[in-house]
């Protein structure tokens, strides 16, 4: 918030941009990698091993505590995520999704905590890791399941259209599949976080702003709106967060799936 | 001022250029997460849900199977029910039968003892009236014969005495008559 005191010091209100997404070192003079997401990043990690530790660690036939929410959690992912994309290969796949899936749905909350209130996932590096580690497992398994004139016959030529529809979607599927996807991957789960931090930053200045640092009679409406607002976004968040979480493993499903078992 | 000219100057930074460091960072939690969640603990969970499906279903083929057989018992309960029945009727029935041949019979025998005894009984009166009448006869030859020597031995005297003499001999039949008939 100093940052953004800082900016509106003429007195003016200014809306928050994407500056508030850079963040100093945690401490004057530290290198710059010793940032508040890189903390949270690995508080993160840690705290998805440790409930995934409490949940998994010793199952018991009949769950109790921890392994309820675990399996709730470990359930969702087989019944939406894996089994739906990937059939009988589902459980070969579960940890891969189920670390995909906590790790990145962690990440998100840390944007409605207080006190951290930064969704890691804003910063475009963590998904483009989990982005690319799958981009590389899809053309791997691509390669090896259907060979390498294969996967890209499949992928650009699906069978059963007339012959001068490839010439325009040839190109195409290429360009989505191998160059477009991944960066879509990514960006869908990046862009989510940081236009959903974003806007929670812009509602909560407009509190902080309208009712602390300028109160006036006339703007306190608008002040009393944006806590309204602040509130009801935080909800929607949530939401968000958690869609965003599903929607990227659910993705990553898919493209595995398609590599073991290409369309007919 | 220094913090906010610092902050200006990173707003220029694009937020789709990612930070190396953040990489190798995200790179790195991901992989502790993998391993210790995935490849750690996934496999254990997947174990147990595995048996308490295993379990579930064993239970539900257990039922399954003591219900059959309860099933079976219960058929087979019913048909030796069954059974018994046709059979304790169909005892029923033969001991009908069996009695009422049995009153038949006994009804026939009375019959024939009793016809076979008044035949007894006029054979017998037929042969005691055969004997009595055969004595009779031979009685009469000699009384006759009796009373002809006497009316010829005492010849013929006297009218008187002669017709006392029948009338003697006449009293005495008819007292011997009496006699025998008694």
């Amino acid at each position: 918030m100093s940052a953004l005191t800082v900016l509106a010091a003429d007195g003016e209100f200014e809306a928050p941009g994407p500056s508030i997404f850079n963040f100093p070192p945690l401490w004057d003079g530290g290198p710059a990698w010793a940032s508040k997401p890189v903390l949270f990043a690995l508080v993160g990690a840690l705290i998805v091993c440790v409930l995934a530790w409490g949940a998994f660690a010793r199952p018991k036939l009949v769950p109790r505590g921890m392994q309820n929410i675990g399996e709730l959690g470990y359930l969702f992912v087989r019944d939406q995520v894996a089994r739906p994309f990937l059939g009988k290969d589902a459980e070969r796949w579960m940890p891969l999704m189920v670390s995909l899936f906590f790790l990145i749905l962690l990440w998100n909350l840390f944007g409605v905590v207080p006190f951290v209130q930064i969704p890691i996932a804003s910063h475009i590096a963590f998904p483009a890791v989990f982005a690319i580690t799958i981009y590389v497992i899809k053309i791997y398994l691509g390669i090896k399941h259907q060979g390498f004139i294969g996967y890209f016959k499949n992928m650009m030529f699906p069978p059963g259209l007339p012959k001068p529809i490839y010439l325009l979607l040839a190109p195409i599927e290429f360009l989505s599949n191998l160059i477009i996807a991944p960066f879509t991957h990514a960006v869908r789960l990046f862009a989510n976080m940081f236009a959903g931090h974003m806007l929670l930053a812009f509602f909560s200045m407009v509190g902080f702003w309208f009712l602390i640092e300028r109160p006036t009679i006339a703007g306190a409406a608008v002040g009393v709106l944006g806590v309204v607002m602040t509130i009801v976004m935080t909800g929607f968040e949530i939401f968000i967060e958690y869609l965003q979480a599903f929607l990227f493993t659910m993705l990553a499903a898919m493209y595995i799936g398609g590599s073991l078992h290409p369309e007919h | 001022m220094t913090l906010g000219a610092g902050l200006l100057a990173a707003e220029a930074e694009n937020p789709l250029i990612p930070h190396a460091y953040e990489l190798i960072v995200g790179g790195f939690a991901f992989l502790v997460v993998f391993v210790v969640v995935g490849k750690i603990l996934t496999p254990r969970i997947q174990k147990t849900l595995e048996e308490r499906t295993e379990a579930i279903e064993g239970g539900i083929k257990k039922a399954a199977e003591a219900q059959a057989e309860a099933q079976r018992t219960l058929e087979d309960y019913r048909a030796k029910l069954n059974e018994a029945r046709h059979e304790a009727a169909r005892m029923r029935e033969e001991a009908r039968e069996q009695a009422a041949q049995i009153k038949a019979e006994l009804r026939e025998e009375a019959q024939a003892e009793a016809r076979r005894l008044i035949e007894a009984a006029h054979a017998q009166i037929e042969a005691d009236r055969r004997q009595a009448f055969t004595q009779l006869r031979a009685e009469l030859g000699r009384l006759s014969t009796e009373l002809a020597s006497r009316i010829v031995g005492e010849s013929l005297e006297d009218e008187t005495r002669q017709s006392r003499v029948v009338d003697r001999f006449l009293d005495e039949l008819e007292s011997a008559g009496e006699a025998a008939v008694r």
